[in-house]
């Protein structure tokens, strides 16, 4: 995955705040969820503010497939730059209908740039249902798919979203993860998202920046991020891994789907997905066992052959062992006696016994 | 009681004194603003009196005395005013007489403009003739007659703009805004001369006198002040003094 | 009961008041929109300016007027260089009059009315292609509606309630300049009370059903939905 993307997005800015400043050099690849992850105060809606150009730094730079939005004094404003921007609140116009809402960017576009239909934009967020009402009378998650769904009527060529689920209690983000899901399936464009909830990058990033003290630290795809041993999220109680794979076989007889990728496959209750149909898994470090043999008297069904790349201390008691399986990451987080008595080292060919897996589509 | 026996002689000190010097509060007609002010200050210093004066318009002062405001005097701008509040039973019943009587002047702030027979005025070398509202000011109503005796009405009536008083008249001539204006003698009259500008003094024949007439109130009846000072606005001291202001006394 | 005089006088009333307030949304509403979006240093002494004539007497206000307008002031030299002529005692003399003196009663509400707007809206406007002035019309004029209709009542309201600087400006000319509080200081200053009933009640009724308009328009509550 890591040599795929193409650096689409090419961004330095600085800036100084009483109180705050950005300083950040970052490119983002030219498509899939490009995740600005950090706690909250760490710059990363300021970030998506200068690529938006709703912030202007005194000298920035920001080129978007090779076309220049920002060089020294020159500055293409917010209002020329087609791009789709979802605020944390949904803040739809409300002396405007839903419908006349989503027109409201379309009716300001050349034909000719109209890529995105609305009815498209409507089918694809499940409004159609909410055309004549009006913003006061949504729940704030059809407010939500409204305001995505208007973003994405202008045809940008770029999506930002600030932390579009922030605002939302716990049942409307269930309602809406499956609408970014989809976005980021059939998108061609690049959606820059920004969140501060493991979960949601987890489930959505494709890429991730990491922000901290207005500095991007560190960025890469979501599958190195999460398993790099010297970034914060590999550690801790919640560290694990996510892996893109696709439905390999279903098994009528157990009732299991196969889902394959580089590494082996993993067997997981019957799903309803045809085959080849991509799912996204998550693996947490802590539910991965080591073996040094496949033990075939164990009650786990999922065994990867892998091996140790790094071990790295966690607590007194734990360390997190990175793996090889097939070219993916993994994460494995055991005690430290465990590690001793198997010996484990670096180059180490070993067998990881995946105890759960949580499907995250 | 303490407090009582400290003030027994304080209070027996201050009325043992008003036993010999009254107060009299005096409604005066704002032309005669600058003159009464000081007759008032050397009415108090000859005879221990003291004259509290407020100014304004006739017109309010009689709708504020027959809603009766405090006052125990009048000086009104016309003779109209007292008499009608005297038939209506409002002020002391004799004490009526004329204390000024207001010469008008054509009035203009550039020199030379005005010559001293008023043919200025038949001329119509002006976009504006101010005068005072001749419906509300006794002023307003001379210069009107003037003009009519001049047979002009019909040639200046669009040329007039008006001021609610004389004072605001003089306002309106004084900043240039209107060319001419008719206004109080009294009004551009300095140490006894016309100070600026040029005027011709209105002879006396082209309209009815402007009396103005003083009057004691019901409220200042058997007001030792008030009567004081009737007396003393005819003293040759005070006639002299009004005189000097370009009013006529009878 | 009302002379020819008085209906004269409350034409005239309802025409200067009704030109002013179309002057002032015009000439207020960018006022009030660089006032409520300026951070600049000189945003509280124009404030400051604009607000003068609420606190500021008439009279002072119409003696300045009286003064500048004149032929030797630089309103009058300036009306003069134009070709106007003197301004006083006309009645375009008495709307730019009104005009200032109503002013604040117009760029309050709508400052008011746009700050309660605040950015986001503008901000959304921009990532949908709405130039700025495109947005001002499109989404800030419909959020600040109650704004304008406030200001617009309020700028009427007190033009007509205008006196001191009439009296001291306008030369109590029947048609041009006499308008109807001036009419009613008439009919009181010549104890012609009962004319004066009239008028006056009638200006107390008029200003009860503005101020009840007002708060009409201007109910409690959000104005833009989160």
């Amino acid at each position: 995955m890591a040599s795929e993307h193409i650096p689409a997005i090419d961004a330095r800015f600085r800036l100084a705040y009483p109180g705050f400043s950005l300083d950040v050099d970052i490119k983002l690849p030219g498509r899939g969820v490009s995740a600005l992850f950090g706690p909250s105060g760490s710059g990363k809606t300021t970030l998506l503010r200068c690529l938006a150009g709703l912030e202007r730094t005194p000298d920035g730079y920001l080129a978007l497939g090779g076309e220049i939005w920002q060089q020294g004094p020159a500055f293409v404003p917010t209002h020329r730059r087609p791009l789709g921007y979802v605020f944390q609140e949904a803040s739809l116009f409300p002396h405007l209908s839903v419908r006349r809402n989503l027109e409201y960017g379309l009716r300001r576009i050349a034909d000719g740039a109209r890529r995105v239909s609305l009815d498209s934009a409507i089918e694809l967020l499940g409004i159609g249902h909410l055309l004549e009402r009006i913003p006061d009378r949504l729940s704030g998650g059809e407010r939500q798919r409204v305001a995505i769904a208007r973003a994405l009527a202008v045809s940008p060529r770029i999506l930002l979203m600030d932390e579009p689920l922030a605002a939302l209690d716990l049942a409307r983000k269930q309602e809406i993860l499956p609408y970014l899901e989809r976005l980021h399936d059939e998108l061609e464009i690049p959606l820059v998202y920004v969140s501060h909830s493991p979960d949601e990058v987890a489930r959505l990033a494709d890429y991730m920046v990491l922000m901290e003290g207005g500095k991007a630290v560190a960025s890469g795809p979501i599958h190195e991020m999460l398993t790099r041993l010297d970034l914060p999220l590999a550690h801790g109680d919640e560290a694990g891994v996510v892996i893109d794979t696709t439905v390999g076989e279903h098994d009528e007889i157990y009732h299991l789907t196969r889902l394959d990728f580089a590494g082996g496959g993993i067997s997981v209750a019957r799903q309803p997905y045809a085959l080849e149909h991509h799912v996204r898994l998550r693996i947490p470090a802590r539910d991965i066992s080591l073996a040094l043999e496949r033990h075939g008297d164990s009650s786990i069904l999922n065994v990867l052959p892998a091996s140790v790349v790094e071990i790295a201390d966690e607590t007194p008691a734990h360390v997190m062992v990175r793996l090889d399986a097939g070219g993916v990451p993994l994460l494995a987080r055991i005690t430290r006696k465990s590690s001793a008595l198997l010996g484990l080292k670096p180059g180490m060919a070993i067998f990881a016994q995946v105890k759960s897996v949580a499907l995250l589509s | 009681m303490k407090q009582i026996q400290l003030f027994a002689p304080l209070l027996a000190l201050t009325c043992a004194f008003s036993a010999y010097a009254d107060e009299v509060s005096v409604a005066v007609a704002a032309n005669f603003t600058t003159p009464m002010k000081t007759i008032a200050a050397d009415f108090e210093k000859d005879t221990g009196h003291k004259a509290i004066l407020a100014f304004g318009s006739t017109g309010k002062f009689y709708a504020q005395i027959k809603n009766g405001a405090p006052f125990q005097m009048l000086l009104a701008a016309d003779d109209e005013t007292p008499a009608r509040l005297e038939k209506e039973g409002a002020t002391v019943a004799g004490s009526r007489f004329t204390y000024a009587i207001g010469a008008l002047v054509l009035w203009s702030a550039k020199p030379g403009f005005v010559d001293d027979k008023g043919a200025v005025l038949a001329k119509g070398d002006f976009e504006h003739l101010a005068l005072a509202n001749p419906k509300l000011a006794p002023y307003g109503a001379a210069a009107m007659e003037t003009i009519a005796k001049m047979g002009l009405t019909d040639k200046l009536q669009a040329r007039i703009v008006q001021g609610e008083n004389i004072g605001q008249a003089y306002q309106f001539a004084a900043t240039g805004n209107a060319e001419l204006g008719f206004v109080a003698l009294s009004q551009v009259m300095k140490d006894g001369k016309i100070g600026s500008g040029s005027a011709w003094i209105v002879p006396a024949a082209m309209h009815a006198p402007i009396r103005q007439d003083a009057a004691i109130l019901a409220n200042g009846k058997g007001n030792a002040a008030a009567e004081a000072l009737m007396k003393y606005l005819r003293s040759a001291k005070a006639t002299a003094l009004i005189k000097s202001y370009g009013y006529t006394v009878e | 009961m009302l002379t020819d005089s008085d209906y004269s006088a409350i034409r005239l009333t309802l025409e200067l008041a009704g030109l002013t307030t179309a002057l002032l949304l015009v000439i207020g509403t960018p006022i009030a929109w660089w006032l409520a979006r300026t951070r600049c240093w000189w945003k509280a002494p124009v404030s400051a300016v604009v607000t003068l004539p609420l606190v500021l007497p008439p009279t002072v206000l119409g003696f300045y007027l009286l003064v500048a307008m004149g032929p030797n002031g630089f309103l009058g030299q300036f009306s003069h260089a134009l070709g106007l002529g003197n301004l006083p005692f006309t009645f375009p003399g008495l709307v730019f009059a009104s005009v200032l003196y109503s002013m604040p009663f117009v760029v309050q509400p709508l400052q008011n009315a746009f700050n309660a707007i605040g950015d986001r809206p503008l901000e959304v406007a921009a990532t949908l292609r709405a130039s700025p002035l495109d947005t001002f019309f499109s989404v800030v004029v419909p959020l600040a509606r109650p704004g304008f209709i406030t200001a617009a009542i309020l700028s009427f309201a007190h033009t007509v309630g205008e006196f001191g600087v009439v009296l001291m400006i306008g030369g109590n000319i029947e048609g041009k300049t006499r308008v109807v509080s001036v009419q009613i200081y008439n009919h009181v200053e010549a104890m012609e009370y009962a004319e004066a009933h009239w008028l006056a009640g009638g200006m107390l009724a008029f200003s009860f059903l503005v101020l009840l308009a007002v708060n009409f328009f201007n109910p409690q509550g959000k104005r833009v939905s989160p």
